[in-house]
């Protein structure tokens, strides 16, 4: 998993509350193959105006041109704002797939949907909670003034406005120490690498029968 | 200090590391793979620069999406109409191909239903913890396994790290006492089982399932039932080894031999609770008391023996069993009927990880022989578990049987179980299946699921509605 230390980004205002994971990556699209390529479909209903289909080329269809992610000033953004119960709904982990995708790297939002909170830490993404007039102060600032920035600093665990401003959050210290460090659920496991071989050798020698290689 | 478990001693001994918070690091010796739930494992996998930990302990198998007509089959994985399907069942050849995992591809005698596929090979042994990213991996407890289901985030891990995080369940023991009566099966044992403890009563418990109607059973009725443990809610199901496991194992291309089959022999013996074990919950049934089942619901656990009134929602005191009730009389469209004699049946289905394998086939086909199914049925349909299995069938004339009785005979997969491929249920239409979960719209949108045994489903289609096949077979 990529590591997320500090980070500095184009911030777009979703200002929609309750986006549900069917709104971020629709159904049909969850037939991929893949983990990665989601990022076109990203938010396909609210995006686009016609009904997408996987594997459609998605350049040359009609667009909500009032959609946020369409508008040319938001282009190349990377933090995304959004309002409160972000990502309810099911628990794809197509819906983090997707934002990561598109080159989301944070969310900062007052509130998320549980299951999506924690997706999005297996993925790479850090979910951030603010409170509700630091997000509200964030929206304005971000649409007073075009290309605005914030910058997310894990390890000091803040956001800092456009204007300078300086907002805290929490973060589980677990997770921060994953997130920091690059290290997924398998990063972790294969941290007790030698453990396992130690398991290994003992259980190969208990039963080596489990141990043969299979032909074709 | 009390005995252990046969969960708890498999779980002691695949424990790598146990952790502060209550989870554990377990050890899994076989992990089985198939076209739907593995793409993002392996590419997950390829994003990361990352190699399975031990290519030899998998073995993949396409199986949910792959057609079962012959004019679909015989061109293999080129064959597949549907390009959805196509793209993953070509996805799992090349991954299989990439990361040299062994894989009995479409063209393979030995592809079929990864739970059918798995014991077959004798890839499946006792003693071992087994993994897929499918639910119904509980079947494998059959062997005295510890065996369950797992999501994709999973597969991945496991083919990383040959490990799993996971927190040891609460011990279960089911017990079915006596014989069980004639032309009562494994399957109508499992539907009394969840119709006891219902679909939520396993929720949490590794189930043991045990006494001398589980013991009489042959290991083609043991993984129907440990099959269905999830359908109670439990993970994993299990049965203690004994002589049948061992003779059943014995010879598949997969066990041991020589030296290390007498050296596992000595091992699996001991795969058994002690006999001061302590169980955190017991169940008993009594043998005698278990009918042919039919669920009559959208819920495993709505289910009744053949010769039981359709329970009404009105007689329901439990709010929440009352709204179920009334939603699944309408869905199943019950209305004006009292039994499920009642009901008109437009489809058969005999196959599934839960009843595709030789005995079941041996049994419906003597249920239908020299008989011919009605001719209000659409369509009927034996879909056997794996190409082997349709081999063993076809050599002993099973498939001449079902087709002069007007069954269609099939190439190896899922099929309409979950009717990912093209065998599915029209809307409103009523099949009796031999698979696993009724839930609505599970074998096409709109479609009505009855779950029997094999002879009760070979029954029904001779019949065009639901018998006893025991009253059935003496006219």
């Amino acid at each position: 998993m990529r590591p997320f230390t500090k980070h500095t980004g184009l911030a777009a205002p979703l200002d929609l509350a309750n986006v549900d994971t069917d709104m971020i990556i629709p159904k049909q699209f969850l037939k991929s193959i893949k983990r990665t390529g989601f990022g076109k479909n990203l938010f396909d209903e609210l995006r686009y105006e016609d009904e997408g289909q996987p594997d459609q080329e998605c350049t040359g269809r009609p667009i909500r041109k009032d959609f946020v992610l369409n508008q040319a000033r938001y282009q190349g953004a990377s933090v995304l704002l959004a309002r409160q119960n972000f990502g309810c709904g099911s628990s794809r982990e197509h819906a983090p797939w997707a934002l990561d995708d598109y080159g989301f790297r944070a969310i900062i939002a007052p509130s998320f949907a549980d299951i999506f909170y924690n997706n999005c830490f297996k993925n790479g993404l850090l979910p951030i909670v603010l409170a509700p007039e630091e997000v509200d102060q964030l929206f304005a600032e971000v649409a007073a003034s075009e290309g605005a920035e914030v910058v997310v600093d894990l390890e000091a665990q803040t956001v800092t406005s456009p204007s300078g401003d300086v907002f805290e959050f929490l973060v589980d210290t677990f997770r921060k120490h994953c997130l920091l460090n690059g290290l997924d659920d398998i990063g972790l496991t294969l941290q007790q690498e030698d453990s396992i071989h130690r398991f290994e050798e003992k259980r190969m020698a208990a039963a080596p029968w489990l141990f043969l290689s299979r032909g074709q | 200090m009390s005995g252990k478990t046969l969960y708890d001693k498999l779980w002691d001994s695949h424990l790598v590391q146990q952790r502060d918070d209550g989870s554990a690091l377990i050890y899994i010796d076989l992990q089985l793979l198939h076209e739907v739930t593995s793409p993002q494992a392996f590419e997950g996998l390829r994003l990361a620069g990352r190699k399975p930990w031990r290519v030899s302990s998998s073995l993949a198998t396409p199986d949910h999406n792959v057609p079962t007509t012959q004019k679909e089959r015989v061109d293999g994985v080129n064959g597949i109409e549907d390009p959805v399907s196509k793209i993953q069942v070509t996805t799992l050849d090349d991954n299989c191909n990439e990361f040299g995992i062994t894989e009995f591809s479409m063209k393979d005698i030995r592809q079929g239903i990864v739970h059918v596929v798995g014991p077959e090979q004798g890839a499946t042994l006792p003693g071992m913890t087994v993994v897929c990213g499918d639910s119904h991996t509980s079947t494998h407890g059959a062997f005295g396994a510890l065996a369950h289901g797992i999501g994709t985030s999973e597969v991945e891990h496991v083919l990383a790290t040959q490990c799993l995080v996971q927190k040891k369940s609460r011990n279960m023991l089911v017990r079915v006492d006596g014989e069980l009566s004639p032309w009562v099966s494994a399957k109508d044992v499992v539907l009394a089982i969840i119709g006891a403890i219902g679909t939520a009563g396993g929720t949490g418990y590794a189930i043991e399932f045990g006494g001398t109607g589980i013991q009489s059973l042959s290991m083609e009725g043991r993984m129907t039932v440990c099959n269905m443990a999830i359908e109670a809610g439990a993970r994993v199901g299990l049965i203690a080894v004994d002589d049948t496991t061992i003779e059943y194992v014995k010879g598949r291309p997969y066990a041991p031999k020589g030296e290390h089959w007498d050296m596992a022999v000595e091992a699996w013996r001991d795969l058994v609770s002690d006999k001061d074990a302590q169980f955190d919950e017991v169940v008993v049934l009594k043998s005698e008391d278990i009918k042919p089942q039919v669920t009559w619901g959208t819920s495993p656990e709505m289910v009744i023996a053949i010769d039981e009134a359709i329970p009404r929602a009105e007689d329901q005191t439990d709010p929440v069993k009352k709204e179920g009730y009334a939603r699944a009389w309408k869905y199943m469209g019950l209305e004006g009927k009292t039994t499920l004699a009642d009901v008109t049946l437009d489809r058969v289905f005999i196959g599934s990880c839960t009843n595709s394998r030789i005995e079941d086939l041996r049994i419906a086909a003597q249920v239908v022989k020299g008989r011919k199914v009605a001719s209000t049925l659409k369509q009927a349909i034996v879909v056997p578990g794996s190409g082997l299995v349709k081999a063993q069938a076809e050599k002993e004339g099973l498939h001449t049987i079902f087709e002069e009785a007007g069954l269609e005979w099939r190439e190896p997969g899922c099929s309409m179980c979950l009717a990912m491929n093209a065998d599915k249920l029209g809307a409103g239409e009523h099949c009796a299946s031999t698979s696993n979960r009724n839930f609505e719209g599970r074998q096409g949108f709109g479609g009505r699921t009855h779950l029997v045994s094999p002879a009760m489903a070979a029954a029904a289609a001779i019949a065009g509605h639901f018998v006893d096949v025991n009253e059935f077979v003496k006219h």
